[in-house]
């Protein structure tokens, strides 16, 4: 049945209650579910464990073909070992555009504005014509009629 | 006390010891850090700013400094990417991750091949691990083929997988390795210094006649060349290249040469 433990001892003195109460206190607290190590210091590590040979020793590539055997490989052979060497120079090296970036804003700048205009009505067309880069808002042109030649 | 004498002695520098035979147990000391705990260390001035420092194979992190696991020559590369490791020598490859080796396809099952790398379990390689190769268009391999790839996982606990196929999907060489040739194994030493960047070995053989040579990290070299004669040629000075002195080979290619 769910009786409490303190039931059964009611014969017993209230000092020998309370220490029995603490050791199960003690016995079910917290730290009973801690393992009683001293703290490890998170050192830095900067030690990097390594089981392969290849960062150590720098091997070179595994194929090889000599006078010409296999140009394939030959080529193979150039590439991967350069690779190795030049690996800090590749990334230096930045694509040179064929196009500046300027040039690309630009573009896209106004391109924004072409598609743009695509997609509204007459009536916003005719506003939006009137104002400038610098929102200046610029009276229309007036239409060239044709001027009679003065005499 | 005398466990503990023998432990101190057994710790030096690391600097020292480089290109002295090291044995198992041995403690290996870093620059800038006692032997004490690392709470003395903070409270003084740090001497020299800590780089990284690469703990090569044959060596683990201990707690002062590093721990030699295996036997044999302390060897050490300098100031960018300090690097320290164990030059063992042995002919049982283990398998290890990043590792190109040549393996023989032992069998055809389903969806990937078992090949033999010459460690304590077959390596698993996926059909679809192959340069080009799609769920129809499988690649071309049968069992006994030789192929070059490398590992993708290689742990204790773990089958270990290889691919023919680098990260980017490219096959750089890997894959089937041709029909004709010799494959023969040598101890994993040798291939390492094979494979070192100005060996000499290889730049003399090169000037002797047309060949391909493969080399895979598990102790295995694959020769071809034009004729039977001129590979078993290569083949033999490459497993005797171990026990020769530079002059004996030398003497060796030179007679080669004149035949």
């Amino acid at each position: 049945q769910g009786r409490p433990v303190r039931r059964k001892l009611r014969g017993l003195d209230s000092e020998t209650k309370k220490q029995l109460e603490e050791e199960e206190k003690k016995i079910i607290s917290d730290e009973h579910w801690y393992l009683d190590l001293p703290e490890l210091k998170e050192k830095e590590s900067f030690i990097i464990e390594e089981r392969s040979f290849m960062p150590c020793e720098d091997l070179l590539y595994g194929r090889m073909s000599f006078k010409g055997f296999n140009l394939e490989i030959e080529k193979l052979m150039i590439q991967m070992n350069a690779r190795y060497k030049t690996k800090e120079m590749e990334e230096e090296d930045t694509m040179e555009a064929d196009v500046s970036e300027e040039e690309m804003a630009r573009r896209y700048e106004t391109l924004v504005g072409t598609i743009g205009k695509k997609f509204q009505k007459k009536r916003d067309q005719r506003i939006l014509q009137d104002e400038d880069e610098n929102s200046n808002v610029t009276p229309n042109k007036t239409k060239k009629m044709f001027l009679k030649p003065q005499d | 006390l005398a466990g503990i004498t023998a432990a101190i002695m057994a710790a030096a520098l690391a600097e020292e010891r480089v290109g002295q035979v090291v044995l198992p147990g041995d403690l290996l000391l870093l620059p800038a850090q006692p032997e004490e705990d690392g709470e003395r260390l903070r409270l003084g001035p740090v001497a020299a700013p800590r780089g990284r420092l690469l703990c090569g194979p044959g060596l683990r992190r201990g707690r002062a400094g590093l721990v030699v696991t295996k036997c044999g020559l302390l060897r050490c590369r300098g100031a960018p990417g300090l690097a320290y490791w164990v030059d063992t020598q042995q002919r049982r490859y283990v398998p290890v991750k990043g590792d190109h080796v040549i393996g023989i396809v032992t069998s055809k099952t389903g969806d990937f091949f078992k090949v033999d790398v010459g460690g304590s379990e077959q390596a698993s390689l996926s059909f679809l691990a192959f340069e080009g190769a799609t769920k129809r268009n499988r690649p071309n391999v049968q069992v006994a083929d030789l192929i070059y790839g490398q590992f993708v996982v290689a742990n204790k606990d773990m089958e270990p997988e290889m691919v023919c196929i680098d990260s980017s999907g490219r096959a750089n060489g890997m894959g089937v390795i041709g029909q004709e040739g010799l494959l023969f194994k040598v101890s994993l030493g040798l291939i390492r210094k094979l494979l070192a960047p100005d060996c000499e070995i290889i730049q003399d053989l090169g000037q002797l006649y047309p060949f391909e040579l493969v080399f895979g990290m598990n102790g295995r070299i694959w020769v071809k060349a034009k004729t039977v004669q001129q590979t078993l040629i290569v083949a033999n000075i490459l497993e005797a290249c171990e026990h020769m002195t530079a002059e004996q080979r030398k003497q060796a290619v030179a007679k080669v040469l004149e035949n």
